[in-house]
Order: structure tokens, then C-alpha cells, then sequence
């Protein structure tokens, strides 16, 4: 951004012009899924919603499932997902996700079913229905955005808001004396019996973007199983509640919330248990 | 059969497709009745949740998808629900909710009241939006409701509850059940049930973020409010041609004012019973026209006076509206009631 600005005017039209004559169907290796629906989005400049959402629809479109697949909306930040994909969705109550998702999937058991959710949903005031979803063992994905802060009230503490982090409303850090520890919610979800496949990924890096997209595309193969409940963590950053830049902020997830919240695979079913 | 067997019966010969709930006397046998027979004989879901506000969140799910589904609870219970009404009321999904009420305020006790009326009938939640809702007297109406209710909710897409209580859901009474009905298999055009190809996506939500659309929305919902208000408006009334004093009563206490109105007839009492059906809509129209016939009105009510409330608006001071009141539980008896009328006569009310 900082280099484009610095551009003069002229050079920018320049690009522009060189940008269009290479804009040429024969020249197309990546483009919008079909089922991103092509509207702006509300999500501020760097953060990783917008990369988890498209991950979420390419894997969609590319397992040609958009007409079998409901998505449920938390509350939060992504509380208007249902505006960015093109498929049916339904908007929940505040931690309410993971039980209306059961409600669906219980009457449409051969749909696949996903919620969408940040860390205050679903590890806050949606932690009970989080916990027996995950026991009950619904077959549906969980895709869990962590990243430490309520990104839509303006940055108040989340439950999962590293110690001695700043927000909002633990001002001075988080004093986990005062406000306890953040929960680490996916480990708990793997102890589960219900639960089938349980992974921590994150959206900082093409690299990472990739494995998370991988960890998508088992999840909605597992589905069709019908053995239990996959949940996806994703270790995301806010940059405007976290006053950074997106650059910093990526740097900030490498160095403080991965530490805390490392990646990799929670719990991974065997492939006697994946043999279809 | 129990009232709360029955009506559980008959949602499942109602062709219901999943019904949510979590234990709560006085209300516990609809979910044992329905665990023990409904998947086995119309493969119906039956989920037992982690609680009330899961159990209600999972109708919202399943009744999006444009299934037949309900819930029911206990008034503490219903009180967990109240957001989630909300959101189904807006949302404006069809589903079946029953409160078999017990008495409050509280954790109160087991035993039935009607102290749940205002949060039945003027909404309960947060926002302006209405259920309808449905008062039955017997254990037959326990059973009848039910389908009843099932056509209410999806003629106008909104939430629609059976308000019972703890007597009427324990008493047992003989009923003629009514034939199966098949589980439907139409897909409504609103459902949430995966996008084809040839539609636009189906999305529900009661988000409305513009302040002039969710005005709109509001307004829309208030318009089917006022049709409900039109249509859907079902009462009863015994004795009332010749009556000189009338009994106003819903549920259970409407049963024990029949028994007070014909005893004090028996004395040469000329007392009618009016029992509104539906509690909303209140059938305001035809309590206005009896109301311009008879000498006074005593609502009688197991709270500290609810309905009363809507009889007066109805009434419009055509005649005057006494009430009488027993709560934490406690049925009055049709005696009891029959010497308040009497009380007051005495007492100058002629």
C-alpha cells in the first residue's frame, strides 16, 4: 500500500495500462471461485476472514457441492458471511451456531453442514453448545476464527486473548489473576469422543494458506462419513482492533499467537477410520 | 392418556419432523413419549439438548430448512428460549413451541399457574413481534392443537405455542386421536436446504442493519399480525345467550368456571363462560359484543391478573371487569369462584 502511494500519478496509469494488457483469459491461473459471490466485502484491509471465506468456497466449488451445503453465520465479525457466499445460509444467535447447525444437519442428514465462528462465539457464550455439538459427535465442520480479540464490538478481550495482552477492556494487559487464562478450546474439542478430526491452522503465509485449505477439503470428505464432528481452528490476526498494520499484524500472530496456540493437528482419525 | 402424551401422540401423527427439548417438570413426558416412540414409527428426530437455549437454537436450524419442528418446556425453561423466539419470530420460521406453565416467578414450583400469559401473548423476547398462541382446555385440545398448529405456523411463517399448564399436561382424560398424517415432503421455496443451480440463494436471517430496512421489516410483520388479527381468531362460549354475568377464563380455569357458572345456575344465577382459544389473537371483537349484554364480568385467571389486562382493552368499558386470582400454584375451585360472584353481588355489584 505504502508503495503504491509513493507512485506518481502518471507511473500508476502506466501500471494500470500494462495491468489490463495482461488481464487475458489465456493468462488466467487464479481466479474467484463461482461460489465468492463478487461483492466487496466489509472486512478490514489484511484480515484473514477474507482468505478463510474463499477457502472455504474454492474447496465448495471444487468438490462441485454448492447445491448440497448449508453455511451458518455467527455472531461477530463474520455475522454477514451469508453476503460473500453463494450458497444457502442461515445467520444464528450469538454462540447459537454449532445448535442450529445440529438442527439442520439432524432433518438434512446427506447436506453438508458448516458454521462459521469466531472465538467469542463459539469459545465465549457459545462454549456449551460447542462442547456437546463436539460430544454429540454432529457430523458437520466447525471452522473457529481465533483471533484473540471481539473484533465487531471494537476490540473488548476475548476468551482466548493471550496474557498481558491489551484490549479494550484489559486495558492494562490481560492479567490472568483478574480475567484467567485464555482457553484453548480445540485442545478440549479433541479430547472429545464425538469429535473425528481436530486441527490448528492459520492464514498468515501462502504456505500456511495452503495446509489450511487442505485441512478444509478433508473435513468436508470426512462429512460424507458420518463419523463425527471436524473442527478447523483457524490462528487469525485483527489488525484495526489490534492497531497494526496487516504486515505487523501477520508478524504478530508468528510471534505471540502461535507460541500459545501452536499449529498442527489436534486429533487425526486413522485411515482405517477414513476408509469409506 | 396424560395430556402431555397426548399432545406428543399427536405430533407425531401430525408429521412432525423433529422435535428438540431438555427435561423440565411439568413437561417431561412429551420427551419421553417422543424418545420411546416417534423415530421408530415415522423416523421423526427426536434430540434430547444440552439445554433449553440449545434446544430452541436447534428448532431455528431445523425449522429453516422448512420441517415441521417443535419444542417444549416448562416456564423456566421458556424464559431460556426467549431469544431465540425472537430470532424465529424475525427470521419468520414456522415451528411449534409448548409451555406447559408452572408457577413463578423464579425457579417456583411445579405445580400449574398461567403466570407465563403476558410473556405468551405480547411477545416475551426483545422486539416487537407476536406468536400465536394457542390455549387448550382438555387433553383432547392438548391433542388437537397440535396439528392445528402446525397449519398456523406455516400459513404465516411464525412461531406458534400451545400455552398449557401442569395440570392440564399430568391430568389423564380420554381422547379421540385423530388419523396419521404422512411426514411431508414439499420443499418450501425460503428453505435453507442447499442452493440449486436455477435459484438465488435462499439466506435466514433477522439481521437487518439499515435502520429503513428493518423498519420495513417490522412493518411487514405487523401487517401479518393484523391479518392474524383478522382471521385467526377462535373462542368458545357456554351459556352465554341469556347470561347476566360472565366468566372469563382460558385453559384449565375455564373447566372449573364451566362447573361455577352451572352450579350457580342451579341457584338461579344466569352465568356464561367465555374462554378464548387463542390467546393471540385475542378475540377482542366478539368479547366487545357479549360484553354490551351482561351486567358485569369476572376474569378469573391462576396469576395476579394477565388476561384481564386484554379483557378490559376489549371490553371498552361496555361493562364492568372484576377479577379473581390464585397463584403459586394453586387451582381455585368452581365453589371458590362461585362465591367471588356472589361476594360481589353482595357487595352492591348488581
Amino acid at each position: 500500500m505504502n508503495e503504491r502511494t509513493m507512485l506518481s500519478e502518471e507511473r500508476h496509469f502506466e501500471n494500470m495500462i500494462q495491468a489490463e494488457s495482461i488481464c487475458t483469459a489465456e493468462n488466467l491461473v487464479y481466479e474467484r471461485p463461482g461460489t465468492l459471490l463478487d461483492v466487496t466485502m466489509h472486512y478490514c484491509p489484511g484480515c484473514g476472514h477474507g482468505v478463510a471465506h474463499r477457502l472455504l468456497m474454492e474447496v465448495v466449488d471444487e468438490l462441485g457441492i454448492q447445491s448440497q451445503t448449508i453455511g451458518i453465520a455467527p455472531v461477530g465479525c463474520s455475522v454477514f458471511a451469508y453476503n460473500y457466499m453463494n450458497i444457502d445460509m442461515q445467520e444464528a444467535a450469538h454462540g447459537r451456531a454449532t445448535a442450529a447447525a445440529t438442527g439442520i444437519k439432524r432433518v438434512l442428514p446427506e447436506k453438508y453442514v458448516f458454521t462459521y465462528q469466531g472465538d467469542g462465539d463459539l469459545a465465549a457464550i457459545g462454549t456449551g453448545e460447542t462442547i456437546h455439538t463436539c460430544n454429540r459427535g454432529e457430523n458437520i465442520l466447525i471452522v473457529f476464527i481465533n483471533n484473540g480479540v471481539y473484533g465487531m464490538t471494537g476490540g473488548q478481550m476475548a476468551p482466548t486473548t493471550l496474557p498481558g495482552m491489551k484490549t479494550t477492556t484489559s486495558p492494562y494487559g490481560r492479567d490472568v489473576k483478574v480475567q484467567g487464562y485464555p482457553l484453548k478450546i480445540a485442545d478440549i474439542v479433541a479430547t472429545l469422543p464425538g469429535s473425528f478430526y481436530v486441527t490448528r491452522q492459520a492464514v498468515h503465509t501462502p504456505a500456511y494458506v495452503r495446509k489450511a485449505k487442505k485441512a478444509m477439503l478433508k473435513s468436508f470428505q470426512y462429512q460424507k462419513l458420518g463419523k463425527g464432528t471436524c473442527f478447523i481452528e483457524i490462528v487469525s490476526n485483527c489488525p484495526s482492533n489490534w492497531k497494526m498494520t496487516p504486515v505487523e499484524s501477520n508478524r504478530w500472530v508468528k510471534e505471540h499467537m502461535l507460541p500459545y496456540y501452536p499449529l498442527g493437528d489436534l486429533k487425526v482419525p486413522s485411515e482405517k477410520e477414513t476408509a469409506q | 392418556m396424560k395430556g402431555n402424551e397426548a399432545l406428543a401422540e399427536a405430533a407425531i401423527r401430525s408429521g412432525c419432523d423433529a422435535y428438540f427439548g431438555y427435561p423440565i417438570t411439568p413437561q417431561s413426558e412429551v420427551l419421553e413419549y417422543l424418545s420411546k416412540f416417534a423415530n421408530m414409527r415415522t423416523g421423526m428426530v427426536v434430540l434430547q439438548a444440552e439445554s433449553e437455549v440449545a434446544s430452541i437454537n436447534m428448532v431455528y436450524g431445523a425449522a429453516g430448512t422448512g420441517k415441521r419442528v417443535m419444542t417444549s418446556s416448562s416456564s423456566p425453561g421458556i424464559s431460556l428460549m426467549q431469544e431465540g423466539i425472537s430470532y424465529i419470530a424475525c427470521a419468520e420460521l414456522p415451528c411449534l413451541i409448548v409451555n406447559v406453565n408452572r408457577g413463578g416467578p423464579g425457579l417456583g414450583t411445579i405445580q400449574p399457574a398461567q403466570g407465563d400469559y403476558f410473556q405468551a401473548v405480547k411477545g416475551g423476547g426483545h422486539g416487537d413481534y407476536r406468536l400465536i398462541v394457542l390455549a387448550p382446555a382438555s387433553v383432547q385440545e392438548m391433542s388437537d392443537f397440535v396439528p392445528l398448529a402446525f397449519d398456523l405456523a406455516f400459513k404465516w411463517r411464525n412461531p406458534v405455542m400451545i400455552l398449557s399448564d401442569g395440570a392440564l399436561g399430568q391430568m389423564m382424560e380420554k381422547v379421540d386421536l385423530f388419523e396419521e398424517q404422512p411426514r411431508r415432503t414439499a420443499v418450501e421455496p425460503w428453505a435453507t436446504v442447499g442452493k440449486p443451480k436455477d435459484r438465488e440463494r435462499n439466506i435466514i436471517t433477522s439481521l437487518f442493519i439499515e435502520p429503513q430496512k428493518m423498519e420495513e421489516v417490522n412493518l411487514k410483520l405487523q401487517a401479518k399480525y393484523r391479518e392474524i388479527e383478522k382471521t385467526e381468531v377462535r373462542y368458545e362460549t357456554v351459556d352465554c345467550e341469556d347470561a347476566e354475568y360472565l366468566l372469563t377464563a382460558y385453559g384449565l380455569v375455564a373447566r372449573i368456571c364451566h362447573k361455577a357458572a352451572q352450579i350457580g345456575r342451579e341457584q338461579g344465577i344466569k352465568i356464561g363462560v367465555f374462554r378464548p382459544k387463542t390467546l393471540y389473537p385475542f378475540p377482542s371483537a366478539a368479547l366487545n359484543e357479549l360484553s354490551r349484554r351482561v351486567k358485569w364480568i369476572l376474569d378469573v385467571e391462576m396469576n395476579a391478573g394477565q388476561m384481564v389486562e386484554d379483557v378490559r382493552l376489549a371490553v371498552e368499558g361496555n361493562a364492568r371487569v372484576e377479577f379473581h386470582g390464585r397463584m403459586g400454584g394453586i387451582v381455585p375451585t368452581p365453589e371458590e369462584i362461585l362465591g367471588k360472584l356472589k361476594e360481589k353481588l353482595s357487595g352492591g355489584l348488581s
